[in-house]
């Protein structure tokens, strides 16, 4: 059932990648271009989707939109994740006040109205990626400390790890060597669970205006205009990005739920072997 | 945040001979529970519910001492980063003149200002006159801070407070049908239809409503509070306010509706169900009176975490619907980087939804005396 729901989720994402990558490439025509005298066409052979209110054509323009806003996400998830592994397995490995300070700072994360601190710092630092991508990653990684820390918890308790402490390995090598690698399944879970989230955050961003440049079409700043196209009447600026921005956040997060469920399955206990 | 400690113990002896059909094996326990309740060294019922409430003082006593620091925290780091900011101030304070005013000039202004001073004598200062009691002055909305938040308060709060209502009440109706007959044709609609909504964003949302009702059936109202800046009024303000508090409850739906549907679900398999089942209690009562009261605690629990989320609804739909409320005020005040208004409504909205999952937490640990107070 979860392969079944891992290929499905995984042949639309492939879709919709190469959609992103292959039709910037081929249509041959550079989406920043405007030709006023196409604004505003509705959808038809020649402009599948539409056009904008700049007679750009929006079938290659979400194409670029989904390219960049994935690659912003992917960015931040990555970010995300490192910093939670790091933090996870620090507390979970050293235990005592190392461990009750990042939980304590977990806690004070998460209770913050996360997407709004994001508005304010990026609105300071207005058209920076690095601003962007941090705002998401540094609100973002506790999720996942707190599954690696309990990972770690776990972890300590199997016999690999008594049989490597036997063997006479250090504290240090036990740590890089054995628990670290470890944790790599929780972590691209984690990767993939992060990425819708910071799709939404990414395009909420660039819809108020604070994230990346107009002329840098991502799914946020598409919506951003289709704003105003929708006061003339133009449906199709609206219906589009979005129809994409909910194809791909639902995609991402049935592929992470289901990867979940194939890369930990129930294990049976290593001491029944 | 709260945790179930474990599945038993609800209510110890609270509920002595609900069930008409005990059994007689039951029967030889009786004298010994019975016994247990009145004894001289057990507790009582009511010391029970009197350490509890100790308990639950003690875990708001750590969260407000939690709340000062990371406030503190917040506000700094906010004060740094807008120092740290590419962007002039000046640029803000003079408007069009900052390009005709010479660079002598400038400097004089911001020494006034008080521009050139480090990040900490800046928040220093904000935090003086913070506690006494001046909020500073908005330069984006040419009012005092007090003022604004004062006019524009209010709006939100009728938002923001009719949203959430609505939405707690369609997510406990529907999450509790769907629920009791998980797997049904209701079940799995309602289901879909959260899933796809959860991959929406509450801007998304806005837009769609907007050009549905507003622009194409012309029906309601596509922004503001009144039609053509007049007064307004309670009936223009109900019609103004059906879209943006529809939308705002629609965007928090998702996420209650599948919380109160799962613990209904894992309630209908808990042993105090099978028991009150096989006593032979008419379903509608094992729902109402069994199922949906466990259910309500994790319900609480989850309006208390999604505080935030509500909180950057509020500031989506009130930014698109042009709704005169402080939420929107927010995107104004960062747009200008206006720092009086900015810092103040940011830490503000911190604290509130801070305080506001620690009374969803008092809630829930008052309700469900099963739930730890460690949090």
């Amino acid at each position: 059932m979860a392969r079944r729901h891992l290929v499905v989720a995984g042949s639309v994402l492939a879709v919709v990648v190469l959609y992103a990558v292959l039709v910037p490439l081929l249509a041959g025509v550079d989406d920043r271009v405007t030709d006023f005298a196409q604004a505003r066409q509705a959808p038809s052979a020649e402009h599948l989707f539409g056009t904008d209110s700049a007679g750009r054509d929006l079938f290659v323009r979400i194409a670029s939109g989904i390219r960049t806003s994935l690659l912003v996400a992917l960015l931040c998830a990555l970010l995300a994740t490192v910093i939670g592994v790091v933090v996870g397995v620090a507390a979970g490995f050293w235990g005592g006040w190392p461990d009750r300070l990042v939980m304590r700072t977990t806690d004070a994360v998460n209770a913050l109205p996360h997407l709004l601190l994001g508005i304010v710092i990026v609105a300071m630092f207005r058209g920076s990626l690095l601003a962007i991508v941090l705002s998401i990653a540094l609100t973002h990684w506790t999720q996942v400390a707190r599954i690696v820390r309990s990972e770690i918890l776990s972890l300590r308790q199997r016999p690999f790890v008594d049989a490597a402490v036997l063997a006479g390995a250090s504290r240090r090598q036990v740590a890089v060597r054995h628990l670290v690698p470890a944790t790599a399944p929780q972590a691209l879970i984690a990767v993939v669970l992060l990425l819708p989230h910071a799709v939404w955050h990414e395009s909420t961003l660039s819809f108020l205006g604070f994230g990346l440049p107009p002329h840098e079409p991502s799914l946020g700043t598409l919506l951003e205009e289709a704003r105003s196209s929708l006061l003339l009447g133009g449906w199709w600026t609206l219906v589009f990005p979005a129809a994409v921005l909910v194809v791909v956040t639902l995609a991402v997060a049935f592929a992470g739920q289901a990867l979940r469920k194939v890369v930990t399955p129930p294990q049976p206990s290593e001491l029944r072997l | 945040m709260t945790t179930v400690r474990d599945g038993r113990g609800k209510r110890p002896a609270a509920e002595p001979g609900t069930g008409p059909a005990d059994g007689p094996a039951r029967t030889s326990a009786r004298p010994d529970a019975a016994s247990r309740t009145a004894g001289d060294d057990a507790p009582s019922v009511r010391d029970l519910r009197r350490g509890r409430h100790r308990d639950v003082w003690g875990m708001v006593r750590r969260r407000l001492l939690f709340i000062v620091p990371v406030t503190g925290l917040v506000s700094a780091g906010l004060f740094a980063a807008a120092k740290y900011s590419p962007f002039d101030p000046l640029v803000g304070y003079l408007g069009t003149r900052y390009m005709t005013t010479t660079e002598a000039d400038k400097a004089i202004i911001s020494e006034q200002l008080g521009l050139d001073q480090p990040w900490y004598a800046t928040y220093w200062g904000w935090l003086q006159d913070l506690f006494g009691g001046d909020l500073g002055r908005s330069r984006s909305f040419s009012q005092p801070v007090a003022q604004v938040i004062a006019e524009r308060l209010p709006w939100t709060l009728l938002l923001a407070g009719a949203g959430l209502a609505l939405a707690v009440v369609v997510a406990l109706l529907l999450g509790i049908t769907a629920g009791v007959r998980s797997g049904g044709l209701v079940d799995r609609a309602v289901t879909a239809v959260c899933v796809v909504v959860q991959g929406l964003p509450p801007f998304v949302l806005s837009l769609a409503a907007i050009a549905v009702f507003a622009l194409t059936l012309g029906w309601l109202p596509a922004a503001g509070l009144s039609d053509g800046g007049s007064d307004p009024t309670a009936g223009g303000v109900l019609r103004h306010m059906l879209l943006p508090v529809v939308v705002l409850a629609i965007s928090q739906v998702p996420w209650l509706l599948l919380a109160v549907r799962e613990s209904v679900v894992t309630s209908k398999g808990e042993d105090f169900v099978a028991g009150a089942v096989s006593r032979g209690i008419p379903t509608g009562i094992v729902t109402r009176r069994h199922i949906v009261p466990t259910s309500l605690a994790p319900f609480v629990n989850i309006v208390g975490v999604r505080l935030p989320e509500l909180v950057v609804g509020a500031v989506l739909v009130e930014e698109v619907f042009s709704w005169p409320g402080v939420a929107g005020a927010i995107v104004t005040s960062a747009r200008d980087l206006d720092m009086a208004l900015l810092a103040f409504l940011t830490i503000g909205t911190t604290v509130v939804v801070m305080v506001g999952s620690l009374l969803a937490d008092v809630v829930v640990a008052l309700m469900d005396p099963r739930v730890s107070t460690d949090g």
